[in-house]
């Protein structure tokens, strides 16, 4: 098994570098880029306040931060490992601190890593910067973000170096890459919506790259074509379908999704969690307005049904909030459940009575796989420093795998009429594998 | 709040300057001999020392252990007095039937009050026990000497404790100041003795009342009413008596509980049986936010605290602020807890309360009892911060065991019952005017501080949680306000600064949103930070140093030896290369004037990205009069800096228009490992023979103003509302 | 009847599946050192260590257990003769109320068995399941400091010992 599974990862490999030195060659001439002139760091008073405010904002609506931050580190400064299939690749220090920062930055270079992937020195950028996304943002909008950034406090700090199996570690093949699946262009709008709906379209695509998560990815890393929002993963963790897929028992709607992005919980739906939890930490920053367009633009991708209203009375009320759970009868899992889970999820705990729905509302426990209910009992939600919210203690030191296996076969048949989940203890040991603590 | 008040006039020393107080307060009876400390009420030097003929030695205190050392310093002073060891003490705490009735252990009073009495109980004793050698031998009682229980004769000849404890009656009245050692030569007090409870608690002995084991004892839980005044209009009790191990349910109105053999048993019961009552609920809560404003806008009686009026140099500069800070709560780690038996005779309660007696009273109450059929027995509980549930659920244990006399009853509070029904600190506001002359000194300075009342300690029934549940409520007294010198809003309202012009008024608001009582500091806590905040705004508007500046007008000698020790040991003078984002804060207060000094330097940097403060070197100086257990100080103040820190930080309890959202840690965030300050330092200036001084509500104030205004040296804004929380820091440090 | 191994005892215990362990070590097993705290999992009063990892107790049903090795504080040492964590939590004078303290010496035990020499970081990031609300962190800190560096004198002489 594990025999064979080296031999496919490695015809993979194979294959994959094959394809990209084919791109590469097939587009010789731009595999090697100029590097751009460095500046002197500009002056805070060089940017219009104004400019900077709104770079904050779309700074936030594109998480810059989550990426570039290391676990205690300071915001922007980098040195975060992002796991990826091909190792691990390191976000870099984006203050403008001239050493190891963008400080030497100007705007024109700045602009060509947002749209094109490629760094001031010329060097290619992997994609695990969404530069496919941004390349479709507007000058105005990464002229802002550079305003922003290159008025943060410099911080003197390199990333370290990238850990990537070769080939991948060979920067000229992201050019192969980039003529595969890089669409320059900027976002248009649909002229048959209105206003609103295209500023959410264009916060999706261009600025939140909420497709780098929601939307599965092909074997060499790129969003598969005509699958936007479909799905997918991140940090091994299940990121839902944001379309007609959407396995959520009750349709979102653009109020409660607003109420989720800005809170990281709604009680028709639950709690954010995994590399979700930091997304609406920021978008708890920007202005309503921001987030209540992504909202409706999303919203309108899911399917519509039964919509109760965001907060907590009106689903309660609607019985929405707590669908009876049906009775399964598997006394160790239902012992497990009642020592580990009832304290908090019981029909009866504090927690369930003061409006946190049902588990059976949950978009995991009703999802085509295992691994985001998985995920959420080996992990659990953090804490916050200083922030009340939702949290939940990690259970992987003590449960083994065949007793996640057995809760999470428990929780599905109890709380989702769909089909029971295959090959769940499988799904553990490859999520305690990938860690996936966020 | 307190069973002694001590009449004290406030005298600002210095400066030619008249100071009027206003302090409610009986006048001194011309007769009376005053006895010190907790010797007042308790005159009779048996109560509070015994030898038996074995020698073995039973000292009793009317105080009760509550996490703050107070078992190992009252050991400490009886042993030193006594010339023991230590380990020969055996020492009662708080119980109804066999201690002094010292009220509450609260205020920082211990030391003062049981301290004092037990220091001169003890000195009196061995006085009596040296004279009869003296009085045997026909020496003089300066020849003999005491090592360790035993009295050493010129001649060799010894008597020990034990026997000559035989031959005469302690059963005599304290004399004043009799047969005190010179703190010159001390051997136990001042000395940094190891805590006599810590071992039992880190190998898993029997430290807590929630330890407490009995034969033949049932677990009780009680279900709360979802909100103040909620009346239960159905619930299930057959389906719940049929669970297994449950014995009873006891329903009386909208009073509920469970009775089952096992915990685990009675937890699920409880649930089961709050699952299915349903309630009918008339509480309106304020909006969250505005609660504050609220109190500050509320009718108010206006109490007086000073007035001082003087000729001054005349005004250039004129500054105004107002401060507030949220409810908040003691949030003890261990859920609050009790036993209770309950028999033909009368009713026994295990509580971890701060008053056996008070509480007594109202138990009495509350069950229909005659107060002497019914006992209190302190035993220790989890961290205590003043008036938490530790009352409440020893009504739980009393009304529940009443139901199966006979057999003790264990009720510990879930989380969120401790949550939820705990009564709060008060929300407050305060307001403050400064105005400085040319020179750059305060000659005018006006303050109103807005609260309720900080002390809601049941000492009658109407006061217990329970009370609104039964089906027949005793009468609710009306909320007091707790006078000044000790205050219960206005607790430390009066500056302890040299001022030529000051009014301070307090505004008692009686009407409570909330249930709130006395949570540690009571107003102390805010009255310092907006006090000591506001004297760094001055020292801004001046252009001075906020050393100097407090030093400038600030006479108490013991009080500057303290600024100036906390200055120094940070190394205020020597300030660091300034590095953006980095500010460093200073704040002193002396705990209601009356007790522990305490001052506090230290730095902190902000987050910009995130407003988020972090903590670095935090050092304090502190003059508690006669320290007896030094390390027990610094664990003191310690302690009060770090929890005030997350107050400060962090605290605000939530809730909606009916409910507490607070419900659990995740509703109430308090500051965890990863936020600590980088180092704590407490520097102790030992005052030997001097009083002793309440410490454990010395530090909170002084580290609240600390912070913020480090905060406005880092970053340059002035947060004037607690708590300094990242998301009013980046709001206000903008992009 | 299920039966549980404590401190390297075997018990056989007559409780339900899901009881929390922290009721079973509390009243049936008559150990105090882990206490109830929140029964939610967030503030670690109760925390023990199985197969030597730090758990929540009140979390823990004992259905989970059959075959697993439970340490209490009671497995750690007496009075008399304390463990190396409980000895340096005693000298710092790490407590006070000391409710949460029996689940500090747990956790950090746990830490510092897999972390000989951590960090300041390391240590921090390792108590932040725990509350302590009478503010004794620095001491707690220092005496799980005390504690590493304790062990780590100690390990080479086991080492030539074995």
């Amino acid at each position: 098994m594990a025999q064979s599974a080296r031999i496919r990862l490695h015809r993979y490999v194979v294959v994959a570098v094959v394809i990209l030195a084919v791109a590469a060659g097939a587009a010789g001439a731009i595999a090697w880029r100029p590097s751009m002139p460095p500046i002197a760091p500009p002056d805070r008073a060089s940017f219009a306040e104004t400019e900077v405010a709104r770079g904050a904002a779309l700074a936030a609506l594109g998480d810059c931060a989550a990426c570039h931050t290391a676990e205690n580190g300071r915001p922007y400064t980098g040195g975060r490992g992002i796991p990826t299939p091909f190792g691990i690749v390191y976000a870099t220090n984006i203050t403008p601190d001239p050493a190891t920062g963008i400080g030497h930055w100007s705007l024109d270079a700045f602009r060509r890593a947002m749209r094109d992937g490629i760094d001031r020195a010329g060097r290619h950028l992997y994609p695990v910067l969404p530069y496919p996304h941004f390349t479709r943002a507007t000058d105005d909008d990464i002229a802002a973000m550079y305003a922003f950034l290159m008025t943060r406090a410099p911080v003197q700090q390199k990333a370290p170096a990238n850990a990537l199996t070769f080939p991948f570690n060979w920067r000229p093949l992201l050019a192969g890459w980039n003529v595969l699946f890089l669409r320059p262009g900027m976002w248009r709008p649909d002229p048959s919506k209105d206003a609103e709906w295209n500023h959410g379209a264009y916060l999706v695509e261009a600025i939140s790259h909420c497709g780098a998560c929601h939307t599965p990815h092909n074997l060499l890393g790129a969003e598969q074509g005509g699958q936007a929002l479909a799905g997918g993963e991140a940090e091994g963790w299940y990121a839902p379908p944001l379309q007609a897929g959407s396995p959520a028992p009750v349709s979102w709607n653009a109020d409660a999704l607003a109420t989720y992005l800005r809170t990281g919980f709604d009680a028709g739906h639950g709690a954010a969690a995994g590399p979700m939890a930091p997304v609406t930490h920021q978008l708890a920053t920007v202005p309503d307005a921001d987030v209540h367009t992504i909202a409706v633009y999303v919203a309108s991708l899911m399917p519509s049904g039964p919509t109760p209203q965001a907060g907590t009375p009106q689903t309660a009320a609607t019985g929405l909030a707590n669908p009876a759970a049906r009775s399964v009868a598997d006394p160790q899992a239902l012992a497990i459940f009642n020592g580990a889970c009832g304290a908090c999820h019981g029909a009866d705990a504090p927690m369930t009575r003061a409006g946190a729905p049902s588990l059976a509302l949950g978009t995991a426990v009703n999802a085509p796989t295992s691994r985001g209910v998985v995920d959420m009992i080996l992990h659990g939600l953090p804490w916050r420093e200083g922030h009340a919210g939702p949290y939940m203690p990690a259970f992987s030191a003590v449960l083994t795998d065949a007793q996640v296996a057995v809760l999470a076969t428990y929780l599905r048949a109890r709380y989702s009429d769909r089909p029971p989940w295959q090959d769940v203890e499988a799904t553990v040991q490859a999520a305690r594998r990938q860690g996936g603590g966020t | 709040m307190t069973a002694v008040l001590s009449r004290r006039s406030l005298l600002a020393a210095g400066g030619g300057l008249l100071v009027f107080v206003a302090i409610p307060g009986e006048p001194a009876r011309a007769d009376d001999v005053p006895l010190p400390g907790s010797l007042k009420g308790t005159p009779l030097l048996d109560a509070w020392i015994r030898i038996g003929p074995d020698g073995v030695i039973t000292a009793f205190t009317g105080k009760a252990e509550l996490g703050q050392g107070l078992k190992t310093a009252l050991i400490q002073v009886i042993a030193e007095q006594l010339d023991i060891a230590p380990a020969r003490v055996t020492l009662v705490t708080a119980d109804t039937a066999r201690t002094p009735n010292e009220g509450f252990t609260a205020g920082s009073h211990s030391m003062q009050d049981s301290g004092t009495a037990l220091l001169n109980a003890a000195a009196q004793a061995r006085l009596l026990l040296v004279e009869t050698v003296a009085t045997d031998l026909g020496v003089a009682a300066e020849t003999l000497t005491v090592v360790d229980g035993v009295v050493h004769a010129p001649g060799g000849a010894t008597h020990d404790y034990g026997s000559l404890a035989a031959k005469l009656s302690l059963h005599v009245r304290a004399q004043p100041g009799g047969g005190l050692k010179d703190p010159a030569a001390y051997r136990v007090m001042g000395t940094s003795m190891p805590r006599t409870d810590i071992p039992a608690k880190l190998t898993g002995g029997a430290a807590y009342v929630q330890d407490m084991h009995m034969p033949g004892m049932l677990h009780a839980r009680a279900v709360r009413q979802p909100s103040a005044g909620a009346t239960l209009l159905r619930v299930d009790t057959d389906a719940v008596a049929r669970m297994p191990g449950v014995v009873k349910v006891v329903r009386d109105g909208s009073y509920l509980a469970v009775i089952a053999e096992g915990e685990w048993q009675a937890i699920k019961a409880m649930r089961t049986l709050g699952a299915s009552a349903e309630w009918q609920e008339t509480a309106t809560l304020p909006v969250q936010a505005d609660a504050p404003a609220l109190i500050r806008s509320l009718p108010a009686r206006d109490i007086p605290v000073l007035s001082w009026t003087n000729p001054a140099a005349p005004a250039v500069k004129r500054i105004s602020a107002r401060y507030t800070r949220p409810y908040q709560m003691h949030g003890a780690i261990g859920p609050s807890c009790a036993l209770a038996v309950s028999s033909d005779d009368g009713v026994t309660v295990w509580t971890h309360t701060q008053g056996v007696f008070p509480l007594r009273a109202a138990l009495a109450q509350l069950l229909g009892l005659p107060a002497e059929k019914v006992r209190c027995v302190h035993v220790e509980g989890s961290g205590c911060y003043g008036h938490n549930g530790a009352d409440d659920v020893a009504a739980d244990a009393a009304l529940i065991a009443r139901a199966v006399p006979g057999r003790p009853v264990r009720v510990q509070w879930m989380r969120e019952q401790e949550h939820t029904s705990e009564p709060y600190g008060p929300a407050m506001a305060a307001e403050a005017t400064g105005a400085l002359d040319a020179e750059g000194r305060i000659v005018d300075w006006d303050y109103g501080v807005w609260s309720n009342t900080h002390n809601r300690r049941p000492n009658v029934g109407g006061l217990l949680l329970q009370n609104a549940a039964l089906p027949t409520p005793l009468p609710v007294p009306p909320p007091e306000p707790i006078p000044m010198p000790e205050g219960g809003g206005e607790r430390n309202s009066n500056p302890i600064y040299a001022l030529t012009n000051a009014r301070v008024v307090s505004h008692f608001v009686p009407e409570m949103p909330l249930r709130v009582s006395a949570m540690r500091a009571l107003g102390a806590y805010l009255n310092v930070f907006a006090i000591e905040s506001f004297m760094d705004e001055l020292a801004i508007a001046a252009g001075a140093d906020p050393v100097t500046f407090r030093l400038r007008h600030l006479t108490d000698e013991r009080g500057r030896a303290v600024v100036q020790a906390a200055a120094d040991s940070f190394g205020w003078g020597k300030p660091a290369a300034r590095e953006p984002g980095h500010g460093r804060g200073f704040a002193f207060a002396r705990y209601k004037n009356l007790g522990a000094y305490c001052a506090v330097a230290l730095n902190l940097s902000v987050e910009h990205e995130t407003g988020r403060i972090r903590l670095g070197r935090v050092v304090a100086a502190v003059d508690s009069g006669q320290p007896i257990n030094p390390d027990g100080i610094r664990n003191q103040i310690e302690g009060a800096m770090v929890q005030a820190a997350s107050w400060t930080l962090y605290e605000q309890v939530r809730f909606d228009r009916r409910h507490i959202a607070s419900t659990d840690w995740s509703g109430y965030p308090i500051m965890r490992f990863p936020a600590a300050p980088e180092s704590v330092e407490v520097h102790i200036l030992p005052r030997p023979g001097q009083p002793f001084l309440g410490t454990g509500e010395a530090g909170q104030g002084p580290i609240a103003a600390a912070i913020a205004n480090a905060l406005h040296d880092a970053v340059g804004v002035r947060l004037r509302d607690l708590p300094l929380s990242s998301e009013r820091v980046k709001a206000a440090i903008g992009v | 009847m299920i039966k549980l191994t404590v401190n390297g005892q075997e018990h056989a215990v007559d409780a339900e599946p899901d009881t929390p362990l922290l009721y079973v070590l509390r009243n049936d097993l008559g150990l105090n050192g882990a206490k109830f705290g929140c029964g939610l999992g967030q503030c670690g009063a109760c925390t023990v260590i199985v197969d030597g990892a730090a758990v929540f107790s009140c979390l823990t049903p004992i259905a989970l257990l059959p075959g697993r090795q439970v340490t209490t504080i009671e497995g750690l040492g007496t009075e008399d003769a304390p463990g190396p964590v409980q000895r340096a939590f005693m000298t710092e004078q790490a407590a006070q109320c000391g409710y949460c303290i029996a689940g500090m010496v747990m956790r950090a035990q746990a830490l510092l068995a897999h972390t000989p020499d951590p960090s300041e970081q390391e240590i921090r990031d390792g108590l932040n399941p725990n509350l302590c609300r009478c503010g004794t962190h620095m001491r707690i800190l220092a005496a799980v400091r005390r504690a590493a560096s304790s062990l780590r004198a100690a390990a080479p002489t086991k080492a030539a010992a074995q």
